[in-house]
């Protein structure tokens, strides 16, 4: 087993499709958390083949999408500085600010430089000491431990020329914002698998008591989302709310407590923007007190820059499962990948970006067999 | 963001500052990964990867799971069809 290609299979997708049919009894509204996993339903066409009384609306799960505007401004600020080497994940290079973006701040000359692992941004400070290496740290706690352990290591290496941008978001406090929204639709969560696996779930055991939501820790393989989907309506069906684990091949109860160790000596939970969305209380990191100095915002005094949202993106209403990406009258004409309106276009994981990547709109669907074959040639970006 | 790829661990190795490292490959393709996060990981494993970092062990006996589970649901299904009310 290599754990890719058997979560691909047509046969018993076709299966678990025949098997979702029979289950459901009356339309029931599914949200899946993670942008990634957006992605594969899109991709893979199983948006549409799914029974239509099963209807799936997409999370806040797509990092990039949620980072407010004005932290990407002091991305930007930060960037233009003659001293500063600024690093980042690719996808982030393309997500507009109020007035321009990173990628064009790189054209104009400025050092912006994308990295694959947060370590390589701390190989960087070391062979540049004469520079200051700034690294934007998005993420969720998929991302946490990592970037926790690039500050930590830095400060174990001594290095007085790194620093973090730090724009950490916590899944569970925006699930409990969704839910507790007056006219929210959504009726059942496919959780995060990756967050679940630094994290485990019991964070959600309370969620789902207190909403009544039934909660199934998903995969990311178009098997995995379909059971995961499966186990979900069978929930709603029998009229049970429990927290079940398709994804348990890499997600136990308890999670990953090497992870959760560094990440709590590094980082503290703080009250954090969405972008879309609003200010979520204890829904975001920042940098504990002992690695201060490695916080890119005190050192560079950028946290005064604040701007407005665009009024035309619709990309908060989308993320809390309100709109889809075809509700937005800019979608496909005023916004594109190429002349991106909001993040979400631009971010790998983003909603929009799926569906204009995947036509959706346009009146065509992929078959299950088009799935592709081998993601490790992604790799190099990510 | 959250991108996972399982990959299978060919070597460990501790660097300087005693972080382990290993060498996995995805597919054929070799990376340098951090390990730190996965300290039981052996040689021969299956590591799920983000950004450099191993997050979790892939547990084969539950990675086969999904498959038992079809079995039984079709089982059900055909069960459910051969019993009239
Ligand atoms: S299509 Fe563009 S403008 Fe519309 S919601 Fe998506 S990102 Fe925003």
């Amino acid at each position: 087993m290599k754990f890719i290609d058997e979560y691909r299979g047509a046969p018993e997708a076709q299966q678990f499709l025949r098997a979702i049919e029979r289950l459901v009894t009356r339309p029931w509204t599914l949200m899946e958390i993670c942008g990634g996993q957006t992605h594969t339903l899109v991709k893979s066409g199983l948006d549409r083949l799914l029974p239509p009384a099963v209807r799936l609306v997409h999370g806040p799960g797509c990092p990039v999408c949620v980072t407010p505007l004005e932290l990407i401004d002091r991305a930007l600020a930060l960037a233009a500085r003659p001293e500063v080497l600024f690093t980042s994940f690719g996808d982030m290079l393309r997500v507009p600010g109020s007035t321009t973006d990173l990628l064009s701040v790189k054209a104009a000359g400025g050092d912006v430089r994308i990295v694959y692992s947060p370590l390589d941004a701390v190989k960087l400070a070391q062979k540049y000491p004469e520079r200051e290496v700034v690294f934007f740290a998005v993420g969720f706690e998929t991302t946490a431990p990592a970037n926790a352990m690039a500050v930590y290591y830095a400060k174990q290496l001594g290095l007085t020329n790194f620093s973090i941008l730090c724009a950490h978001v916590l899944v569970p406090p925006a699930m409990v914002a969704l839910l507790s929204a007056p006219a929210t639709q959504i009726q059942g969560f496919l959780a995060a698998g990756h967050v679940c696996a630094i994290m485990g779930y019991h964070e959600y055991l309370p969620i789902a008591a207190q909403y009544r939501v039934p909660i199934v820790v998903t995969g990311f393989e178009p098997l995995d989302l379909l059971q995961g989907i499966y186990m979900t309506i069978a929930q709603l069906e029998r009229g049970t709310w429990s927290v079940e684990n398709q994804y348990a091949r890499a997600v136990t109860l308890a999670g990953n407590q090497h992870a959760q160790r560094l990440m709590a000596e590094v980082f503290a939970v703080r009250d954090r923007q969405w972008r879309g969305i609003g200010l979520i209380p204890q829904s975001g990191l920042g940098l504990r007190e002992p690695f201060a100095a490695y916080d890119a915002e005190v050192k560079f005094q950028v946290s005064a820059i604040t701007a407005p949202e665009s009024p035309l993106c619709i990309a908060g209403l989308i993320m809390q499962g309100r709109a889809r990406p075809s509700d937005c009258t800019a979608f496909g004409t005023r916004c594109t990948p190429e002349q991106p309106l909001g993040a979400p276009m631009v971010s790998s994981e983003g909603a929009c970006a799926a569906y204009y990547q995947y036509g959706r709109g346009a009146d065509f669907s992929l078959p299950l067999a088009a799935l592709p074959q081998q993601d490790a040639t992604n790799l190099p970006e990510r | 963001m959250c991108l996972g790829i399982p990959g299978k661990v060919l070597a460990i190795e501790p660097n300087a500052l005693a972080m382990p490292m290993g060498k996995v490959s995805f597919g054929g393709i070799v990376k340098e990964i951090c390990l730190a996060y996965t300290p039981e990981a052996q040689v021969g494993d299956y590591v799920v990867v983000h950004v450099g970092f191993a997050i979790s062990i892939v547990d084969e006996a539950e990675a086969r799971k999904v498959f038992a589970y079809l079995r039984e649901m079709e089982e059900l299904a055909d069960l459910e069809l051969e019993q009239p009310e």
